[in-house]
């Protein structure tokens, strides 16, 4: 007999078990799909995940792709740890794009490393600013972050449409939303000759490594995740609420701002206003596939990149539409969130005869917490009487 | 202005309030139950792809709404198991239905960019229609827009008059004490469930049927998100819901307005003033924190489950 029961303290060991369980899954869905499709899962499989994998050009690509995603998701996991529910990485990003191409188009060929540095942080001052409306009014007025960050990716969208169609756009580009592509001197460093890779993917699992360790190691982290689990247990400690909220979020505003600068001055090199194919929110799925922990994310942002990867070339190779993406990503974070239900309760075999012990046992409890009941009414009538 | 522009502008405002007042009236009673479901923008694109599919392969409108109506449901379902059966955390999965959602909708819809059909036309009310000013405005719609009339009245009499409503409010105030009473807390909140998948299914209908009547990418373009801002912003109330929705219906048509009357500025800044409403009219609302955690249901996003209680 098979008997679900809540656990006393929720399983480590599932809390990691349960995004392997949840990918082998979406893996079978997603065969089963493509077998509707008409295409071959095997064929599936290689072009999603080995191919991203295969030679040193693909394996630059895919790092193209989870740099943004592990940028984003590394601010996103620390906002969550705290309990705030930033959804605002996508628009942050934008923004940051805009701010560094607007730098980035200003530059020549002999402009110094200084112009490259000054477009870095343009992208990420404007990805804090964007991230800091949300904070401000929340701390202020108790807005819903949720709906603040969301209505801020929309406008930073626009915002991006507005540059590219407006001041941004190359004058001589005959009226094509696009920005001039930018000088080779503004562009961040290539890691490798073969492929589109820059340093960007190192800093990017650096600030992972060292928020990890921040998380867990100091005292602001501690407060952090203090916070995040018993705001009141935070409050009576002491802790300063406004400093962690807007710690956390100013970070995030930054990393994901750094994420749109590296986009336009890195593999894109220039301003399009297909910069983001919805990393901001993909970030999310990478950042609960990591389990808020930056060791996890740099591995699921690899996982999310190649899956985006494979899109792409899912589309060339066996002419599938890349929406498939959008749909894959809803999938993973279902069956992710279902298998989470495993973290917190356990599916326990009972055998037959047990259950039937522990039902006679509760019986007897209940007849006795009768008996006792009855036993005190005849008391107090007894003592009613007496008076 | 002139009495005929104003006219003009308010019957637009009341066409793009609609598909928000649609939306957020199932929101409004599910969260009345205590189930925040975020996934409101996901369960929309996919009633507005499955009823354009339908309306374009069947030739019937009324087949195209139905189809978009069962679509909502089986998105809601999707987030009822998870949520409510599996006590997952509402923010997440509702999260994930909208990534869900605009990826399936894309991907199911990928065939249908670039179709066109007739969409719902308005039909005069013979008589009322000829009342000057409020006639073309209010009886010249179309039948959804009718409906969306009945429905709101419908929902307003069943949440404050009938046995149901209580029971609804209820199991949201505080469903431990629901329970007590012998109610079925999961399944009224499953119930309120799909009920707000149907009426994001209809939403999206209205947009990929009547309001334009063709299907792309992303055609909702967020009114899922600022249906949930609606529901804060209207306290709770469905007479507030349908003020607020026809005034978002007016902030979102000011840039045609704007652009109608020669102003030169971007349309892609023009086109983010139903965003910045949204915040404004949020912060307006928040500012009072007393009176809104007065209105707002006592267990919302809190899942439900006596075992662990």
């Amino acid at each position: 007999m098979l008997s679900v029961q809540p656990r006393i303290e929720s399983s480590k060991k599932m809390a990691w078990f349960s995004p392997i369980i949840a990918i082998v899954l979406t893996m079978l869905v997603s065969s089963l799909m493509f077998l509707a499709l008409g295409v071959s899962p095997t064929k599936a499989f290689e072009v999603f995940i080995l191919q991203p994998v295969s030679d040193t050009y693909n394996i630059g690509e895919l790092m193209v792709k989870a740099g943004p995603l592990l940028l984003c998701a590394t601010g996103l996991a620390l906002c969550y740890r705290a309990n705030i529910w930033n959804i605002g990485a996508e628009g942050q990003l934008l923004v940051g794009a805009v701010a560094s191409s607007a730098v980035a188009i200003q530059a020549t060929q002999n402009s110094g490393f200084g112009v490259l540095l000054l477009a870095l942080a343009a992208g990420i001052v404007a990805g804090m600013l964007w991230a800091a409306i949300p904070t401000f009014l929340y701390r202020l007025f108790h807005t819903n972050i949720i709906l603040s960050t969301i209505m801020l990716n929309y406008i930073g969208l626009y915002t991006l449409l507005w540059a590219v169609h407006g001041p941004l756009a190359d004058p001589d580009g005959f009226g094509f939303p696009e920005s001039i592509i930018f000088a080779d001197s503004v562009l961040l460093p290539l890691l490798s000759d073969n492929g589109r890779a820059t340093i960007s993917i190192v800093v990017a699992v650096g600030l992972a490594l060292l928020s990890g360790l921040a998380l867990y190691k100091t005292l602001p982290g501690f407060k952090l995740r203090v916070y995040g689990e018993d705001q009141a247990a935070a409050r009576y400690a002491g802790f300063n609420s406004g400093k962690i909220v807007w710690g956390v979020m100013l970070f995030a505003g930054a990393l994901a701002g750094f994420a749109g600068a590296s986009e336009v001055i890195g593999p894109i090199g220039q301003l399009i206003p297909s910069v983001s194919p919805g990393y901001g929110y993909a970030a999310i799925i990478v950042a609960y596939l990591g389990r808020l922990n930056p060791i996890g994310i740099i591995l699921s942002s690899l996982f999310m990149g190649s899956l985006y990867m494979g899109s792409d070339l899912a589309q060339i190779e066996l002419g599938l539409p890349t929406a498939i993406t959008g749909l894959f990503q809803g999938i993973l974070l279902f069956f992710l969130l279902a298998c989470d239900y495993l973290i917190f309760y356990q599916i326990k075999v009972v055998p037959r005869e047990t259950e039937k012990r522990r039902q006679e046992t509760l019986l007897q409890m209940k007849r006795d917490a009768n008996d006792m009941n009855e036993v005190t009414s005849e008391d107090t009538k007894a003592q009613q009487g007496a008076l | 202005m002139d009495i005929l522009l104003l006219q003009q502008i308010m019957i637009a405002a009341l066409k793009t309030g609609t598909p928000l007042l649609l939306i957020a009236l199932g929101e409004l009673v599910c969260e009345k139950t205590g189930v925040l479901n975020l996934g409101q923008e996901g369960m929309m694109l996919m009633g507005a792809m499955a009823g354009f599919a339908g309306a374009l392969y069947t030739g019937n409108l009324f087949l195209g709404v139905t189809l978009a109506i069962l679509a909502g449901m089986a998105m809601s379902l999707l987030f009822g198991a998870l949520s409510l059966n599996l006590n997952t955390n509402q923010v997440a999965t509702g999260l994930a239905l909208t990534i869900f959602g605009t990826g399936l909708s894309s991907f199911l819809g990928g065939d249908l960019v670039g179709s066109t059909i007739d969409g719902f036309k308005p039909i005069a009310i013979p008589l009322l229609s000829d009342i000057p000013f409020i006639g073309p405005l209010l009886f010249k719609q179309d039948l959804l827009v009718y409906l969306s009339f009945v429905l709101v009245a419908a929902s307003w009499w069943v949440m404050h008059k009938t046995r149901v409503g209580l029971t609804v409010r209820a199991v949201g105030e505080n469903p431990y004490s629901a329970n007590a009473l012998g109610i079925k807390v999961i399944r009224v909140r499953f119930l309120a469930t799909l009920f707000g998948g149907a009426m994001a299914g209809l939403a999206g209908s209205y947009m990929s049927l009547a309001y334009t009547p063709m299907w792309m990418e992303n055609m909702t373009a967020g009114r899922g998100w600022i249906a949930l801002a609606l529901v804060v912003f209207a306290s709770w109330r469905i007479a507030y819901l349908a003020l607020g929705a026809y005034l978002f219906g007016f902030a979102s048509i000011l840039h045609l307005v704007m652009q109608g009357l020669g102003v030169d500025i971007s349309p892609n800044l023009l086109a983010m003033t139903p965003y910045i409403a949204t915040i404004v009219v949020m912060v307006a609302i928040s500012s009072n924190a007393l009176a809104q955690k007065l209105s707002t249901p006592m267990s919302l996003a809190k899942p439900f489950d006596p075992k662990v209680h």
